[in-house]
């Protein structure tokens, strides 16, 4: 009988551990797809579009996941192939400064505007 | 006065706008990267008749030029560039292998036995994962591989200017 529960209870938690880590891996597989873009598809993401390109791209992010790859090593090995423009999120660099610094530069002139203005009446 | 600048303004950024869509209309809108990829190519596939497995290490002979040249049967452009990939076949400085992107393999043994075989291994990629680690976007596409790294991609069908490049690049 002591046996039978400590079987059972081993064959209960194996499972519950097994099924948790998958769920950690598809969420991860679901956030690493809906940041990348696919890139024969008109602004969708690998997770959102059904193409050949992002069918293939999702299994190939499952297999890497699996091989235990951290999320940071999967997004280099799609910029190194793709380049940055594959990423939503794409790298400080200086291709890319111009994208993160305009936004800021625009916000505060925009602050500066309505400042301005404030004080003028 | 102040009209005149904010005319003036307006109608600058008009013009850096404008420049901005003029210039990227000729860009391509593939991305090839000009430093190709440190990191070496492995994978493993099986070959489309005997079903053997290879491994990419077993393909690329360090001396040899590998061409790597993704293809599947239901695809028209594929069919476009087969003469010259025949063209390519006599050579015997290069290895060149058939990647079977995403196809039936009746269809891809019709394909070849109808056209006849330029590669000396053709490879399938049923899940199409081997061309996203070469970093494909689809079919026809061509890479040239040496010392176990992409020199040169070839996004489309094949024509007569990218053979001669291609011949270039074996005599080199």
């Amino acid at each position: 009988m002591k046996k039978k529960i400590i079987f059972l209870t081993l064959l209960f938690l194996t499972i519950v551990s097994h099924s948790i880590s998958l769920e950690k891996n598809n969420k991860l597989e679901n956030k690493i797809s809906k940041n990348l873009r696919c890139l024969v598809c008109q602004g969708q993401s690998v997770y959102d579009s059904q193409s050949d390109f992002a069918i293939s791209m999702k299994i190939l992010i499952k297999n890497k996941i699996n091989k235990g790859e951290s999320e940071k090593e999967i997004y280099e090995f799609f910029r190194t192939q793709y380049g940055d423009w594959i990423l939503y999120e794409p790298n400080l660099n200086k291709n890319t400064i111009f994208l993160w610094i305009f936004p800021i530069i625009l916000f505060i002139f925009g602050g500066y505007l309505i400042f301005r203005n404030f004080f003028k009446k | 006065m102040k009209k005149k600048i904010i005319f003036f303004c307006v109608f600058l950024s008009f013009l850096f706008i404008f420049f901005i869509f003029f210039k990227s209309i000729y860009n391509k809108n593939y991305y090839t990267p000009q430093e190709f990829t440190k990191n070496y190519i492995n994978f493993e596939a099986k070959e489309l008749f005997t079903k053997k497995d290879f491994n990419s290490n077993q393909l690329f002979l360090d001396e040899k030029i590998t061409i790597i040249n993704i293809w599947a049967s239901w695809c028209i452009p594929c069919l476009q560039e087969h003469k010259y990939l025949m063209n390519l076949k006599n050579n015997n400085n290069i290895n060149l292998i058939g990647l079977n992107y995403k196809d039936k393999e009746n269809n891809a043994k019709k394909f070849i036995y109808k056209n006849g075989n330029p590669y000396d291994l053709i490879l399938t990629d049923n899940e199409g994962i081997i061309s996203i680690e070469l970093g494909a976007f689809g079919v026809p596409e061509t890479f040239i591989i040496q010392n176990k790294k992409i020199i040169k991609k070839y996004i489309g069908p094949l024509n007569q200017q990218n053979i001669i490049e291609i011949k270039n690049i074996i005599t080199k």
